[in-house]
This record gives C-alpha cells, structure tokens and sequence, in this order.
C-alpha cells in the first residue's frame, strides 16, 4: 500500500511540475526559444497574487484571477519589446538575455520582498483531504494535478482548434512559409509568451499555497520544468505532462528510499529517459 | 603595428602581476587572486562557448569535482595539496567523459540544460560522500596548505608569515595557469584544429563539407577545458580551505559571474574574457555595499550587451577601430604565396 500511496503522491508532485512546465513547453516549441527567467518569473507571480491579496483581502484564488491579465500583458511586453530582438538562428543570444533576466527578476525580488520565505493564505482547504479509494489524498495537491490536466486541454484545445493555435503551429514549422501566408512571426510570438505567462501565474498559485516561496528558489524550479518538457518532447504538451509525472513520481520514489535522494533519482530518471529516447518520449517537430 | 606592440606589453604586464605579492597587501593579493582564478574559468568557458558552440550552464560541476578531488586527494590519501590539484584536473576529465557521452547526444539548447542537470547530480552525488563531510563538507586539515610543496622556498624568497607564502604562492600558480591557458588556446585557435573548430561554429556544413570532424573536435574541447576547470576548482578551494557541495558547485559563483565576464568582454574573442573580468572586478569594487543591486546592474549589462553590442566590448573595439592586436583569423595570403626557406 505505501508504494501506491508513494505513487499517488508522486502523480501530484508531478502535476506542479507539469504546470511550471506547460508554458516554458508551448514557447520552446513555438519559437525554440529557451526561457531560464521562466522560474523566476513564476515566482514573481506569486509575490504579485501574494501582493494582490494583501492589499485588496481577497482569496488568493481570486487574486490569481487578477493577476492573470497583468502577468498576461508582462509576457506580450516582455517577448515584443526585448526576446524577438533576439531570436534568430543562433541560440546564444536568448539564452543569455533570458538568464540575465533571471538574474534581475530574482534580485529585484529580494530587494523588494526581502528573503523571508511567505506562504498564500488559501484558507482551510490547504489542510483538507478526501480518501480515494484506498489512498488519501491532499485537496491541494488533487487539485494541482486536476489543473494541469485542465491546463494542457485548454492550451491543446488552442493549438489545434483555433486561427491562433494555427498560426502557431505554421510558425513552428515554417516561419518564412507562415509569414508569406500573412502571419506576423513576432506578434504571434508575443501571444506565446503572454500566454505561457498565463499559465505561469496559475502555476504560481499551486506553489505558493502548496508550500513556502521565496525570491531564490525559482531556477531549481525552472530545472524540474526543462526536465519535463524536455523528456516530454519538443512541441507536444500532452508529452510535456508526461515528463511532468515521471519527473514527480521518480522524486516520490526517490524520497521515500531517502529524503536526499529526491532530487537525484529526479535527475537520474531524467538521464535515463534521454539514453533511450534522445528525443523525448512524444516528439512532435522537428528541432 | 598591433603586431610589434603585443608581444613586448604581455610580458611586462605579466612580470607586473607577479610582483604583486612582493610589493602589494595581502587583501590584495588575495582579491586579485580570485580575478585570475575567474579568468581561468572564463578563458575556459569561453573556448566552450564562443568556439567550439557549446553552451555549458554546468561548468560549476568541474570546478567541484577538481575541488573533490584535491580534498579526497589530501585528506584521505595523504597527498600534497598541489600533487591533488593534479589529481583533481585528471579526475575532473575522466568524469567529463561520461558526461560527454550523455550531453552530446542533446543539442542546443537541449545541451545547456544537460550539462546544468549533470552539475546538480555531481552536486547531489558529492553531498552524499560521508568521509568529506556529505553535505555539510569539510576543511583541510591544519597546516595542510602551509606545509605545501614550495611554501617554505616561497618564504624564504619573500618573507612574512606562512599564511602570506601560501597566498602568494597560489597567486603565482593562478597567475601561471593564466599566462599557459592564453598562450595555449592563441596557439590552438591559430592551429588547424583551432581553424576547424571555427569553421564549425561559423558554418557546420561547410565544415563537414570539407573534412571537419565536428564531434571529435568539440569532444576534445570539451575535455581539455574539464581538465582547466577542475584545476582551477582546486586551487580555489586550497585558498578558500573548507568545502562544501554548495559552495563548491555553486552555479552563480563558477558559472554565472564567468557567463556575465565573458559576454561583457566579448564572446569569441580571445582578450574578450581578460577585459570582462576587468569590469567584473571594477563593478564589484564600485558597488560591493550593495550586494544585490550589483548583480541587477550585472544582468542588465549581460542584457544590453546581447541587444547592442554581440560581441562585448573587445568585439566592438575592433569592429569600430579596425584594430586586432591579437587577431585569430589568418589574413588571405597575398598575391603570390609567401616563400618558405
């Protein structure tokens, strides 16, 4: 019984990863754009939820909702206004204006929030659980999971459903091709970002009301996030919440050998996944 | 006219630096000692990166090694702490294999996020080594360092305490470490390997195309730069005298700040690192009460030197003045080849 609870577990650990994930994934694979201020920036929003709510005394489910549209336009600005200045064949460039927005993001956090750790004050569903069959679970943590399955839906529904998901498909594949079709690369672009912030903002959620926050754990973060996207294959979100729960459960698996180990059976999972399949376990376009 | 001018300013420049320890402070010494042994890493990561294209965020996982390695070395073996640095640039480059094996097999930006994984299981891994402290880590034992190969020879020729020889005698090692790593990589720039490696980076195809081995030569790279950096990481960690897996794989110390030296000096460019960690050092001076608006102003410059000036500083001063004092391209020969006798 304690490996399937361990398992359960592991599946809810994995769907926060997935969700950190979703978004850094729907960028990778549209404009192979790889974003190292993507865990800063989810811990950014959960200072801004954490902020809206301090403020206006709301829940912080609500305050998520308000904070949706800010991190939205911070997205669109940031990829209009700095990332589509670097994007291009080499892959220098955004890696390091994105790592030294990192940088920034996380100490602009410190100076403004200090390194106190803070936690969302969700209410009394934090301690709550239902038993399902013969395991319980944590409502947090089933809601976490549920999200992220809500999540890759609704960005797949997006992708293959709509004139946008189109557009951003047709990118990917072919810019210069999608571009003679009337497509503007650098605006679609812009949505990408604001979306994946989007979904940055409901991911910041789940961290800070699932455990402490503060401004220096977003890289770490960010590294379970690649890990999954990357084992999930490039471009497809379904394989992005794969890698999600293989990196969750090989770290609940990993914890209960011994609680150092959670990390590392983590990585090793990781390594392990990529000496078989280079390319991930669903890869969709070709990098 | 460039060409007259180098070779006379590098020595003298050199001899300056190695007077420090006679004529300067111990600070001194000991802060100067910390911008060679950045510099050693940013000549390195540099050769990765602005050469051979490949993007390592996971440097920091050899200079822990070669750390390891130099306190396995002296604590548990019994060595000299400067026979252990060999030990630990050996041991940093056998480990590079495997690691080499795994991350060669991602490209891109695929490769950054390998070798950054690769650095935190080293960093994991090493915490559970019980004899050098797990995860708390260890120091060398008393005396370790002053009764060091050449401290005494080290005393006799400068004098002061043994503290002081041992910190002049790694900042003459860093110094050296320095001088050999720019003359080695002019030389291997200006080789046919060197040649090769930038015609892959420029344009792989047309590499391949005329008979470019691309993976043997990044393979080559990317050991020979492990062995730098794991040497390195052990003298760092001789003078610093405790280690822990924190500090010893810290990815903001040995990766971050040397990422920021190089892009601010200029990325492929062989004087771009020496001039980064110029500014790094400058920077730090300036602003060194304000511990996090230091690293804001950093990353911002990392950022504006990616939006306005690609290749750093160096780059810009050449493209703007024509100017190379230390060019690495060989100029086409003129009209008829030059005679060899």
């Amino acid at each position: 019984m304690i490996w399937l609870d361990t398992l359960v577990q592991g599946l809810m650990l994995g769907g926060l990863y997935a969700l950190f994930a979703a978004g850094l994934s729907l960028v990778f694979g549209i404009m192979r754009l790889v974003n190292l201020a993507h865990g800063d920036l989810i811990v950014l929003g959960a200072y801004l939820i954490l902020g809206i709510g301090t403020v206006t005394g709301l829940n912080p489910f609500v305050a998520a909702l308000l904070a949706l549209p800010v991190m939205f336009a911070l997205g669109w600005l940031l990829q209009g206004a700095l990332l589509n200045r670097v994007l291009g064949e080499d892959i220098l460039p955004p890696l390091l204006v994105t790592f030294g927005l990192s940088v920034v993001v996380q100490n602009a956090l410190l100076i403004g929030f200090s390194a106190d750790s803070r936690k969302l004050p969700v209410g009394p569903i934090d301690a709550q659980s239902l038993p399902l069959g013969p395991v319980t679970v944590g409502v947090m943590p089933l809601l976490t999971l549920v999200s992220a399955v809500l999540v890759i839906v609704v960005l797949n529904q997006i992708f293959y459903r709509t004139a946008l998901g189109r557009a951003f498909r047709a990118t990917s594949d072919d810019p210069v091709t999608a571009q003679l079709m009337g497509i503007r690369p650098r605006s679609i672009f812009a949505m990408a970002t604001g979306i994946a912030l989007v979904v940055a903002t409901i991911a910041a959620l789940y961290l800070g009301a699932r455990a402490n926050f503060d401004p220096s754990i977003g890289p770490a973060r960010l590294l379970y996030a690649f890990e999954a996207v990357i084992i999930g294959g490039l471009g497809s979100l379904w394989g992005t919440l794969a890698g999600g729960l293989v990196i969750g459960v090989a770290q609940a698996f990993g914890a209960a050998l011994n609680p150092e180990w959670q990390v590392l059976v983590g990585h090793l999972a990781f390594v392990a996944v990529l000496l078989v399949r280079p390319r991930g376990l669903f890869p969709r376009a070709n990098d | 006219m460039g060409k007259t001018f180098t070779p006379l300013i590098l020595p003298l420049l050199v001899l300056g630096m190695a007077l420090v320890p006679v004529i300067g402070s111990r600070a001194l010494v000991q802060d100067l000692f910390m911008v060679l042994c950045l510099l050693v890493l940013a000549l390195n990561w540099n050769m990765l990166a602005g050469f051979a294209g490949l993007v390592s965020v996971g440097q920091q996982a050899f200079v822990g090694i070669g750390a390891y390695a130099m306190f396995a070395s002296v604590i548990l073996w019994g060595m000299d702490p400067l026979a252990g640095l060999l030990v630990g640039g050996l041991v940093a480059m056998a480990l590079a294999v495997p690691v080499a094996f795994f991350t060669f097999r991602l490209n891109g930006a695929y490769f950054a996020i390998g070798t950054w994984v690769v650095a935190d299981i080293a960093r994991l891994a090493f915490s559970q080594w019980k004899a050098l402290g797990g995860g708390t880590g260890t120091s060398l034992p008393k005396g370790a360092a002053q009764e060091m190969l050449g401290v005494a020879t080290v005393r006799g020729l400068i004098g002061g305490s043994k503290a002081a020889a041992v910190d002049a005698l790694t900042y003459w090692l860093a110094l050296a470490l320095v001088v050999v790593l720019l003359l080695a990589s002019w030389a291997f720039l200006r080789s046919r390997m060197g040649l090769g490696l930038q015609a892959v980076r420029d344009n792989a195809l047309a590499a391949r195309a005329v008979g470019v081995d691309p993976l043997r030569l990044k393979a080559l790279v990317f050991l020979l730069t492990a062995f730098g950096t794991g040497i390195c990481g052990g003298l760092l960690f001789i003078q610093i005298g405790r280690i822990s897996p924190g500090a010893a794989f810290s990815l903001l110390d040995w990766t971050a700040f040397v990422i920021f030296i190089v892009v601010i000096g200029g990325i492929g460019t062989l004087p771009g690192p020496v001039i980064g960690v110029l500014v790094f050092y400058g920077l730090e001076r300036l602003l060194a009460d304000y511990g996090t608006v230091y690293l804001i102003v950093l990353g911002l410059i990392g950022i504006a030197i990616m939006l306005f000036a690609r290749r750093g500083l160096w780059g810009g001063f050449v493209q703007r003045t024509g100017l190379d004092p230390l060019p690495l391209s060989h100029a086409a020969p003129a009209a008829p080849a030059p005679t060899r006798s």
